[in-house]
């Protein structure tokens, strides 16, 4: 493969590739994003591969291995096209199946079909399957149609012509400003406008400028970066190279987390193909643009998601952040101006290019323009990854695309931002999703995680998770975030065993303003939220918990009690002795007397 | 599984070469040298702070703050069981204590016979098909308190 030398070239390549393609012709797209190799995929893909072999449909059919599409419940996922025919949850035992019936005969696996759970009816088609037509998939509806380890299926999507707009067409000016005008706010949790970054970015001193894709995706529950960098690499690539041009760096680098194996391998064959067609290196296209691009993984601390924590780690230091008084955007990496951000904000930028900042505007609302990915989990129907426009509320994500709770329990909260963000009750559903309204009720938009709970989940247990993650995670650097996590922690533990005393409340509070007002990073200020707001909306839990020693959702183990079973149980101690050491050794007998409200355990 | 010194710093002069001996690079240095050598030993460790003429104390202090590094040797099995948010919600915790049962070492350790390493992790990005576990790179979704004892004797 020569390497691309012009713009022209690089259209005529793509003609090219276009022109091979036959619409008509089958394909069977498997999905190998982690989600469903973690329920087997690869051994279908391998089923795919032996069982079309077998048939004799080798040149007659093409299998195409994508990354995550998002509908993570149903997976192993399989699309045959060009009847664009979905079959979810597929085994291995089904391939033979499919292959012959489908592939072979045109004729529908019913069995494999998705049940829509509202009308009862099986869905043949992809495109009307209502998870997916609810959401707006700007950037994961393009996962299916892409083999992250070839580029030319990218090109053939388009891709790389948003850079060729901006070498022949646009002056770094003119990049940032449309840039700007499109209200791209970040999506790694900041939410600051990417624009302004960029322009403080290009206008600080220095002649080395550094651009950074922040993929160490830490937050707990999500995983739109990952379905991001493993299925579509070189949308992220070239948001960095258009950005990298309108700052003016030549040097990249995209920080993965250490538990992102797959990322990591497709983000590397990704830039390996960029730089063999031309898209990296010096003299990009023939415009005398050079950029490179270097891949580092993480070491497995969540603080290295903090830009500075990020940039010391990338500088062979502890992963500690600084005070920004001043900002990475002036002297971040090795003191030079850099610009970090967020995978899913870098995917963005080819899409505005492409298609224009008034386009982009029109989707969201005010303050929050475009899309939003978000890993909807936790108890709901349909756990996975949902693309929607900012402006849709929360009650239209959970139940409209989420299917609701399952085993027809009840909605408890949802947290949204991680451990950065909030609980958000039921009495807030109809919020729409968008940075201001998120952080206006004491949560925020974060990366995007929506952790769905219901009746059987434990606010207080929730918030001590939380604050216990967050302890481990803390560099130890300054006071409040170091001491105030380990106090806190130790009170919500207390508060989860039955110790819990008048005022502990209180001084949960109290603890949390001053990591509030008093943390180095973002890491403390923003660990306070999940106890704030389960202590704002679920107060009566906290009190339960302290004041009667009992929880209402019957998780805190040490808090349950059977009250007037002492006779029976004795009876079980002695005649099934298995079934009595289970019990015995998971929970705590209480004998409920009017004056002992104390438990004993055997 | 045990490795001789020499053969050691040998190992780390390669990945020392392959980052042409750059001190910002010290982190995936020590990826690299873990992969070679199975943990971070302390010949390893001082051979990596004379080749980048690092002081050993920065060394140690890298070592040490990332949770991905292991100054012990591990076990032939690398179990990994999520506790991310979503997966602590279906559970994980009861599949961890099942697995420190049957495994017999708790999180953080490694067992006598060097069978099997237990580590807890924030989170693998799989959060639809919590709880997860994951043993030599291999994910296992939906795992369940009443599959893991046949899951790990899958691994001798």
């Amino acid at each position: 493969m020569n390497r691309l030398g012009s713009l022209a070239e690089l259209e005529k390549l793509r003609k090219s590739i276009v022109s091979k393609k036959d619409p008509k012709k089958p394909c069977v797209i498997i999905c190998g994003g982690t989600g469903c190799l973690a329920l087997a995929a690869a051994e279908v893909i391998s089923a795919f591969n032996q069982e079309v072999e077998a048939q004799g449909l080798v040149s007659k059919v093409d299998i195409r291995v994508t990354g995550c599409p998002g509908f993570c419940e149903r997976g192993p996922l399989v699309v045959v096209e060009p009847e664009n025919i979905f079959y979810q949850r597929v085994k291995p035992s089904d391939v033979a199946e499919i292959v012959s019936e489908t592939v072979g005969n045109n004729k529908v696996v019913e069995r494999l079909l998705y049940v829509d759970p509202e009308t009862g009816q099986r869905i043949v088609h992809e495109s009307e399957i209502p998870f997916y037509v609810k959401q707006k998939r700007l950037l994961l509806g393009n996962n299916s149609l892409i083999d992250p380890e070839n580029i030319e299926d990218y090109l053939a999507l388009g891709g790389y012509s948003a850079l060729s707009k901006v070498l022949s067409d646009m002056s770094p000016e003119e990049i940032i400003e449309e840039v700007k005008k499109s209200g791209l706010r970040g999506r790694g949790g900041g939410g600051f406008p990417a624009g302004r970054k960029w322009e403080t970015c290009r206008n600080a001193e220095g002649d080395i400028k550094y651009v950074i894709c922040n993929c160490d995706e830490g937050d707990p529950g999500a995983f739109m970066d990952r379905s991001l960098m493993e299925g579509n690499p070189h949308s992220v690539l070239e948001g960095m190279l258009i950005g990298a041009y309108a700052i003016g760096s030549s040097q990249g680098y995209i920080y993965v987390r250490n538990e992102y194996p797959l990322a990591v391998m497709n983000a590397e064959t990704a830039v390996k193909q960029a730089e063999e067609y031309g898209f990296l290196g010096e003299n990009i296209l023939g415009s005398g643009f050079d950029f490179t691009v270097r891949i580092n993984r993480g070491g497995g601390a969540f603080v290295c998601g903090e830009s500075t924590a990020l940039m010391a780690s990338l500088e062979g230091k502890v992963g500690e952040p600084r005070a920004k008084y001043v900002h990475t955007s002036e002297k971040g990496l090795w003191e030079m101006p850099t610009n970090l951000n967020n995978v899913e904000t870098w995917a963005n930028v080819p899409l505005i290019i492409n298609q224009g900042a008034d386009w982009y505007t029109k989707i969201g609302t005010e303050n929050s323009k475009g899309t939003k990915i978000f890993s909807l989990v936790g108890k709901v129907n349909n756990t996975g990854l949902v693309e929607a426009p900012m402006g849709m509320t929360l009650r239209e994500i959970v139940y409209g695309i989420g299917g609701g709770i399952p085993g027809g329990k009840q909605f408890k909260a949802v947290q949204t931002g991680g451990p950065s963000g909030g609980c958000i009750p039921e009495s807030m559903l109809d919020l729409p999703v968008d940075f201001d309204e998120l952080t206006r009720v004491g949560s925020m938009m974060g990366s995007g995680g929506m952790i769905v709970m219901d009746e059987g989940n434990c606010m207080v247990d929730i918030a001590r998770y939380f604050i216990s993650f967050l302890e481990g995670e803390s560099c130890g650097k300054c006071l409040p975030c170091r001491e105030g996590l380990k106090r806190m922690n130790q009170i919500l533990t207390d508060i989860t065993e039955g110790r819990g005393k008048e005022g502990d409340i209180e001084l949960l509070e109290d603890l949390s303003a001053m990591l509030v007002d008093s943390s180095l990073c973002a890491l403390g200020t923003s660990a306070p939220n999940p106890v704030l707001t389960t202590i704002r909306y679920f107060r009566d839990e906290y009190e339960a918990h302290v004041r009667d020693k009992r929880c209402p959702a019957g998780v805190c183990k040490e808090l349950i009690t059977y009250s007037g079973l002492v006779l029976v149980d004795s009876l079980y101690f002695f005649t099934a002795a298995n079934f009595a050491a289970a019990i015995v050794s998971r929970l705590t007998f209480s004998v409920s007397f009017p004056l002992n409200k104390s438990s004993t355990s055997i | 599984m045990s490795m001789g010194v020499e053969q050691m710093q040998e190992k780390v002069t390669a990945v020392l070469d392959k980052y042409r001996r750059d001190k910002g690079s010290l982190v995936s240095i020590l990826q690299d040298t873990q992969s070679e050598i199975g943990y971070l030993a302390r010949e390893a460790l001082m051979e990596v702070s004379q080749g980048l003429d690092v002081p050993l104390s920065q060394v140690y202090s890298v070592a040490t703050f990332f949770k991905a590094f292991s100054l012990k040797p591990r076990g032939r099995h690398l179990v990994n069981v999520c506790l991310g948010t979503a997966c602590h919600v279906r559970g994980a915790v009861k599949v961890l204590e099942t697995i420190e049962r049957e495994a017999g070492i708790k999180s953080g350790e490694t067992d006598e016979e060097l069978r099997f390493s237990l580590e807890t992790v924030n989170c693998v990005g799989a959060c639809a098909l919590g709880p997860i576990v994951i043993i030599d790179g291999k994910y296992s979704g939906d795992m369940k308190i009443d599959k893991v004892k046949a899951l790990l004797e899958n691994y001798r």
